[in-house]
């Protein structure tokens, strides 16, 4: 079995500091984290593999520091990772990025996806769904418990004020909520394996996808203004 | 071609036939932005035997409803909702879409953005009609709360939006009727349905935090799980409901849908105990519009008291019992 | 030369100080008021392979090197020294002597079980009457047949009574001074093998620390490390590792007392300000803070010393010297910087203090360091 989790680095947001006298957002030495949900996504791969036994694959589309997520994930124990990164992709929104995401994810042979429900930076949660759309499989959202039978996966799915349990046939894509899991450290001897790891880079040229819909171009959205929030509350 | 696309539609949720508050929220809203655009406002209304909740959308500002009855519809799941609203989509062709940021609705939306290859913006907070462009300017905060960023969709039709519920205001409703349409979008049972096994409600949803009028909100501060109970106690004396900010719910001290901010839900109720609360952006989020915040915390240099209208420096552990013994003399007093 | 970590180092960094702030941090304060020691902890120590951090791959550990398993103490040492030192004892002075002279089958049969954390080690070199004159062994080891009886006492053994695999060194020929010492590797169990006194400490508390009794006690002859009459050497080389580790402690007593200490006196008020204002608070933090840079630099240049060179006594011994004095100064200062609040247990920096003094006595005192350190210079 082939499992693809979706992984991206964000800053730390908890950590995001105002300037108390500008009134602007303080970003330097703000560090750079694998985002909390996509961790628990990254989890609940392992334990499915640990269990069951799979090939955990990890992927990340950002810039070439974005490698730092993929070293990480390889030394909690995933097996393989990639890094889409080209400038041709830089500036999209989500729609961009899930359509730039399922072309890379179809190039590997998976049975599962995984991610994580939001990244704590654009709060969207629309990623996961959208890869779920172009890839033309079922999504499941906001999974709190995940069991593989053969197949066929049982999922218990949050939904505020109640859980539906919900059954769905692989391949199929599934958004996980951060308080699904505790994630595992990763291990001393895992960080060195990570870094004798190969990550598999990926350019343009090596996803199928029109030059229309990637980038900024294949951005339906784009951000008109963008106040911190206290000059907002101010004014 | 923009021009072919016309009208302001909600996505009205609809959960054991009742539509959920937020819905009531964006057609009130959408009647704002209709009458700016100068079009009308349609509800679209999926389920099994749902037509006669149809005018209580008309109440708060929907000129029509369209209706899409059929069992595939009874129990949410993601395909045939969203195959049903692509279908209207295509057949339509409405200027705006909005769906409240539940659960439901930021994981339809974005498979309905996908699908029609048009933008969306999540869990927005603010939403207006730029008049020179007839652009919809759609505001959410971003960065864990420490931005507010301004979003457009200039060039893709229909403009997307999941907004937060919580944050528009309903108007009052009247006795207007819809004009109501019956849709057929067709199901076709395909590799991307799912099968409901069954659906489990959890204990805390006897009570919304969404709607009370008192909140009894512990942080980090509270300590442990145990210490809950003073919350609960001065909750039960109060009259008021217990929440939660994130740190709790991240220890499993208390469940999720208690929890308010950012991540959580959006309150405002008349009084907002912030105990035990350092005030994180994230949490302000969810908060700040409460008519009155009154924070306990032993910190005094805690954010919470930056947005409180009324402080307590000290140690919660003490306050609250007192406090929740003043409280039931004075109501036994009134009695 | 380079003093910046590699990506991999600074990646094992954060993972370490993630580990000590979610799962030891928090029971710092308990397992050193009860004096218990932390086996929930150990048991999460096994599981994420911090207790064979140094050893290769093919005996169980984890295949990274010396400053990697610094780093782990280092980190441990910043929000718990009772921890810091269970790693440190147990990698550093059971692991290590066994990967060094330990026979293939010894290497299979004991670091195996060891590097992976299924046992823990401890060493046993210290007597009533052989402390810092080490060459003074009273426990004797007699050979009978395929056997070596052991008979005697060891005294302030780290880890005594948790562990598993205990090296322990005893006179096989009284007439050879130093050289007739050698080591055993005795599993916990074996018949004559007991335990006498828990030891009160001031600090470290949680860390268990008891009298290794042998009475008649059979040891195999295979199970002899090194050389019969080589044990001092192995003890000694064993030492100058377990330096590393101490002066690794230190380091991170020393750092976790000042990083708390350094949001102290931003929130604590006097006079209507914090007293960061004060220049004596920011002289005196500028001084510990070069003092703590200058630890670590010989502590990591020591820890590199250790995968790179043949002898590495000097290094190791001028960082232990220098990180555990340093450990205790800026502790010391650190209390006096929260003032009364600095002497009540409420607030860590007394219990780093305690913790702290140690490590100018274990594994060699200071004054031993300065014997290494002097005698590599007048030699």
């Amino acid at each position: 079995m082939n499992i693809a989790v979706c992984i991206k680095q964000v800053p730390d947001t908890t950590e995001v500091k105002l300037d108390p006298k500008t009134g602007t957002l303080i970003r330097e030495g703000i560090p750079s984290i694998m985002n909390p949900d996509d961790k628990a996504a990254l989890e609940a791969a392992l334990t499915i593999k640990d269990k069951l036994g799979a090939e955990v694959h990890v992927i990340t589309m950002g810039p070439m520091q974005a490698d730092a997520v993929l070293r990480e994930a390889l030394a909690m124990g995933a097996d393989k990772a990639y890094l889409l990164t080209d400038r041709a992709f830089g500036g999209a929104d989500t729609l961009a990025t899930s359509t730039t995401l399922a072309a890379a994810l179809s190039k590997i042979d998976f049975d599962l996806i995984l991610a994580g429900r939001q990244a704590i930076d654009g709060d969207t949660a629309q990623v996961g769904p959208q890869i779920a759309e172009h890839l033309g499989i079922p999504n499941v959202s906001c999974a709190e418990d995940i069991e593989v039978n053969g197949k066929e996966i049982t999922i218990k799915r949050w939904y505020e004020d109640r859980f539906h349990t919900v059954k769905v046939k692989m391949p199929c894509l599934i958004t996980v909520l951060g308080e699904m899991n505790t994630p595992r450290y990763m291990t001393p001897g895992g960080i060195f394996d990570a870094y004798d790891t190969e990550v598999t880079d990926w350019k343009r040229e090596d996803v199928t996808v029109d030059d229309t819909k990637i980038g900024l171009k294949g951005s339906p959205i784009c951000v008109a203004a963008s106040l911190p929030k206290s000059l907002k509350a101010a004014g | 071609m923009k021009e072919q696309y016309n009208g302001v539609y909600v996505f009205a949720q609809q959960v054991d036939g009742q539509i959920s508050g937020v819905s009531f929220e964006l057609v009130s809203k959408a009647k704002e932005l209709a009458s700016v655009r100068g079009s009308s406002v349609t509800a679209m209304l999926f389920g099994k035997n749902v037509s006669s909740l149809a005018n209580q959308l008309a109440a708060y500002g929907a000129d029509k409803v369209i209706v899409v009855d059929d069992p595939a519809l009874e129990v949410y799941t993601t395909e045939p909702y969203a195959h049903a609203i692509t279908e209207i989509i295509h057949k339509f062709m409405p200027e705006i879409v909005l769906f409240g940021a539940t659960a439901i609705g930021r994981d339809l939306a974005p498979r309905v953005s996908a699908r029609i290859e048009t933008g969306l913006t999540a869990d927005c907070t603010g939403l207006e009609i730029d008049e020179s462009t007839g652009d919809l300017r759609m505001t959410r905060p971003a960065f864990g709360g420490n931005i507010m960023a301004t979003i457009l969709c200039s060039e893709h039709r229909p403009q997307m939006a999941t907004v937060r519920p919580g944050v528009m205001k309903r108007q009052s409703p009247t006795e207007q009727k819809a004009e109501i349409i019956t849709f057929n979008p067709k199901f076709e049972r395909n590799e991307k349905y799912v099968e409901i096994v069954d659906v489990i409600m959890h204990e805390a949803s006897k009570c919304n935090i969404c709607d009370a009028k008192i909140l009894v909100s512990g942080g980090r501060g509270v300590g442990s799980p145990d210490n809950f109970k003073l919350l609960e106690d001065f909750a039960e004396a109060i009259g008021g409901t217990v929440s939660s900010s994130r740190a709790c719910v991240d220890a499993g001290w208390v469940s999720k849908d208690l929890q308010v901010g950012q991540t959580g839900k959006t309150v405002r109720p008349n009084v907002y105990f912030a105990i035990g609360i350092s005030g994180a952006i994230q949490h302000l989020a969810g908060m700040e519009e409460s008519d009155i915040i009154i924070a306990i915390n032993k910190d005094e240099s805690a954010p919470i008291f930056d947005v409180a209208d009324y402080g307590v420096v000290g140690d919660l552990n003490k306050i609250l019992p007192l406090l929740t013994e003043r409280v039931k003399k004075a109501r036994a007093e009134k009695k | 030369m380079d003093f910046k970590l590699s990506q991999k180092h600074m990646m094992a960094q954060t993972l370490f100080r993630e580990f000590t702030e979610r799962e030891v941090g928090p029971i710092a304060c308990e397992i050193d008021e009860t004096e218990s020691f932390p086996t929930q902890t150990v048991e999460k120590l096994k599981k994420y392979g911090f207790l064979g951090i140094p050893v290769p791959k093919e005996y169980g550990g984890q295949g990274c090197d010396t400053l990697t398993y610094v780093m782990c103490v280092e980190q441990l040492g910043k929000l718990c020294g009772t921890t810091s030192v269970i790693v440190s004892a147990h990698t550093s002075l059971a692991c290590d002597p066994i990967l060094k002279f330990g026979s293939p089958e010894q290497k299979q049969k004991y670091l195996v079980p060891l590097a992976n954390g299924t046992h823990l080690g401890a060493f046993a070199l210290t007597e009533a009457g052989a402390g810092t004159d080490s060459a003074g062994q009273q426990t004797k080891a007699t050979r009978d047949g395929d056997d070596y009886i052991l008979n005697g006492t060891k005294i302030f053994i780290t880890n005594g009574k948790e562990a598993d695999t205990y090296i322990v060194f005893a006179m096989t020929d009284k007439t050879q001074g130093t050289r007739g010492i050698s080591a055993f590797i005795v599993e916990k169990g074996t018949p004559g093998f007991t335990f006498g006194t828990k030891e009160k400490k001031m600090g470290i508390r949680g860390s268990s620390t008891y009298e290794l009794i042998f009475r008649d006690c059979r040891i195999p002859k295979e199970n002899l490390l090194g050389q019969e009459g080589k044990g001092f050497g192995i003890a000694m080389q064993t030492l100058d590792g377990g330096r590393i580790g101490i002066a690794a402690q230190a380091l991170g007593i020393a750092e976790g007392a000042f990083e708390k200490t350094v949001a102290y006196v931003q929130e604590r008020k006097q006079f209507g300000k914090p007293i960061s204002y004060f220049q004596n608070t920011q002289f005196l933090l500028a001084d510990l803070a070069t003092r703590i840079e200058a630890a670590k630099l010989l502590v990591y240049k020591a820890a590199m010393a250790k995968d790179t060179q043949k002898r590495f006594s000097t290094e190791a011994a001028m960082a232990k010297l220098y990180a555990s004095e340093t450990a205790l100064e800026v502790t010391n200062k650190c209390i006096q910087l929260h003032g009364g609040y600095g002497y009540m247990r409420d607030y860590e920096v007394e219990r780093m203090m305690r913790d702290a003094k140690i490590t100018e006595i274990y594994e060699g005192t200071s004054e031993v360091q300065r014997m290494v350190i002097s005698g590599s210079i007048l030699k």
